[in-house]
């Protein structure tokens, strides 16, 4: 029964949802909003579920004291601090007319997310810029054909996305080269080969969905397929 | 002074790179340092410079815009916020464009976001495009010309259950307000009743979620802000018509800020991102050189 209901249910609502995209009406269309609901509430728990987990495995690695402890440490205090922080706002905003909510400007928790969240995430995303660059200098190597079609295309998108290339060839001629071929390499090759991935996930989509609704494919409760 | 200085010391940097180039021509490859130092510094100068380059409008954006020129005053659009702080530099400045002009024109907006972050990004733009004076002295009431409606868990699972009714998924606005009790929404039921859509996306759920479950169920028209790691990925929605028009990172950014006669923060960051992109280039150059003459090295037979 461990396993069977888990199957029916997983059975039932993919059947629902799949029927009523083609039949929106009752009784598809109802069920549907309530597996979305569902869907939705799971969802919330398992933010809940990710901080928990977050919470034991840096708990686990201060208690053996193992590599990095100190940094586990960190997450623990900010964790705890940036909920204690939300909570006492989100509590003491109910008591005012009109409420106002932990997220609302000027609260102690837009404060940290302005001023603390903000500025770390964006930094930690700009170090992106540095090994991008790193990287195209060691990597962009014209060593074949296919890897000199990639650089051309490469060199081309990126110097028709700004507006500087251009500019730089506006003595020779008035016609925007580089955008244009920036443009051309993005509508027409990209396209093609983002329908091509595209069709290629939804059909492997379709295949899993299929397995999964007829129970042949049971790894999401905890078994093989078959 | 500054914005002098910033030109001198770039056209310095400039320099040291042909230096560079020379260098590796004679068979010193570059450190990764050092690339490290010259991407910090072409980031880092234009921006001390307060200059703006030229920018043509790409087709793409100019269908954007045209869509939106299409919209009454008094049109209700849903805009959905799906970002967090690390994505804030493509699209913020895409969001703060967006919104002074809808309240520019009087359009009502309808903030919602997939991503937890995303209404707060929608927060910090609504006090932005507040600060201008023409807006300031529209003297806009939130519930009534716009409404923030907050985060909802649930992915693509929201889009869908929002195709019957808003408030299953939002029963209260970010205040606390009944969603029944709000005036803006008195007359928003699902999809049919909201004019547009615009998204500003930085991954999933976003743009492509958005697509497949709202636009090809519900039928609505939308745009789409998204950063330039992910706006290639549009281009087949683009070009089905299933999206009306898209903004693509910085540049997008920027033409969409010159395209609404709004300066923003994206037409000075792109000269940041120019200086970076030719950076990027000429180390790429210099790395192929490298590579060349170290081949050539060893097929000349030279340790």
């Amino acid at each position: 029964m461990r396993r069977q209901i888990p199957i029916l249910i997983t059975t039932i609502a993919g059947l629902v949802f799949a029927i009523s995209y083609f039949i929106p009406h009752d009784p598809f269309g109802e069920s549907e909003s309530i597996f979305g609901d569902w869907i939705t509430i799971v969802q919330a728990f398992a933010v809940w579920l990710g901080a928990l987990n977050l919470l034991k495995i840096s708990f686990e690695k201060i208690s053996s004291k193992s590599a990095d402890w100190p940094y586990a440490a960190i997450i623990v205090v900010s964790l705890m601090g940036t909920l204690a922080v939300g909570f006492y706002d989100g509590y003491s905003g109910m008591a005012q007319d009109p409420q106002i909510s932990f997220r609302d400007p000027g609260t102690n928790f837009d404060w940290l997310y302005r001023f603390i969240y903000t500025p770390l995430s964006a930094t930690m995303f700009s170090m992106l810029a540095f090994f991008v660059a790193s990287a195209s200098y060691r990597a962009f190597r014209a060593r074949n054909v296919q890897a000199t079609l990639l650089l051309i295309a490469g060199f081309f998108v990126m110097g028709g996305r700004v507006p500087l290339f251009d500019m730089m060839i506006s003595p020779i001629t008035d016609f925007p080269v580089f955008s244009w071929f920036a443009d051309w390499i993005m509508t027409y090759p990209n396209t093609a080969g983002q329908r091509a991935i595209m069709i290629g996930i939804a059909l492997g989509i379709m295949s899993s969905s299929l397995r999964i609704i007829l129970g042949i494919e049971r790894s999401h409760i905890g078994g093989g397929s078959g | 002074m500054l914005s002098t200085i910033a030109m001198v010391l770039s056209l310095i940097v400039g320099l040291s790179l042909i230096y560079l180039l020379i260098r590796t021509i004679q068979g010193h490859p570059v450190e990764r340092r050092i690339v490290f130092i010259y991407i910090g510094l072409a980031v880092v100068l234009p921006l001390l410079m307060n200059k703006t380059l030229p920018l043509p409008i790409t087709k793409d954006v100019q269908k954007l815009y045209d869509q939106l020129e299409k919209l009454q005053p008094g049109s209700k659009v849903l805009c959905a916020f799906d970002y967090d702080p690390p994505s804030a530099p493509e699209l913020q400045p895409m969001a703060v464009a967006f919104l002074k002009y809808a309240f520019k024109k009087d359009l009502k907006i309808i903030i919602m976001g997939l991503w937890p972050q995303g209404p707060q990004q929608a927060q910090q733009a609504i006090e932005e495009a507040m600060l201008d004076p023409i807006i300031a002295g529209k003297n806009l009431v939130q519930g009534e010309d716009w409404v923030n409606l907050g985060f909802q868990s649930g992915n693509e699972f929201v889009i869908q259950s929002m195709g019957t009714e808003f408030k299953r998924m939002f029963p209260k606005d970010n205040r606390h307000i009944a969603y029944g009790e709000i005036p803006l929404l008195q007359d928003v039921v699902n999809f049919s009743n909201v004019d547009f859509v615009i998204n500003f996306s930085a991954g999933k759920p976003g743009t492509t979620e958005w697509v497949q479950f709202g636009v090809d169920r519900f039928g609505f028209e939308m745009v789409a802000g998204n950063t330039a790691v992910q706006a290639p990925m549009m281009y087949p929605y683009l070009r089905t018509g299933q999206l009306k028009g898209l903004l693509g990172g910085m540049s997008g950014a920027a033409e969409f800020e010159k395209i609404l006669d709004e300066k923003g923060k994206a037409s000075t960051f792109l000269l940041a991102q120019t200086f970076a992109h030719a950076t990027v280039i000429i180390f790429i150059i210099i790395g192929n050189l490298a590579f060349f003459s170290s081949r050539k090295k060893k097929m000349a037979g030279t340790p």
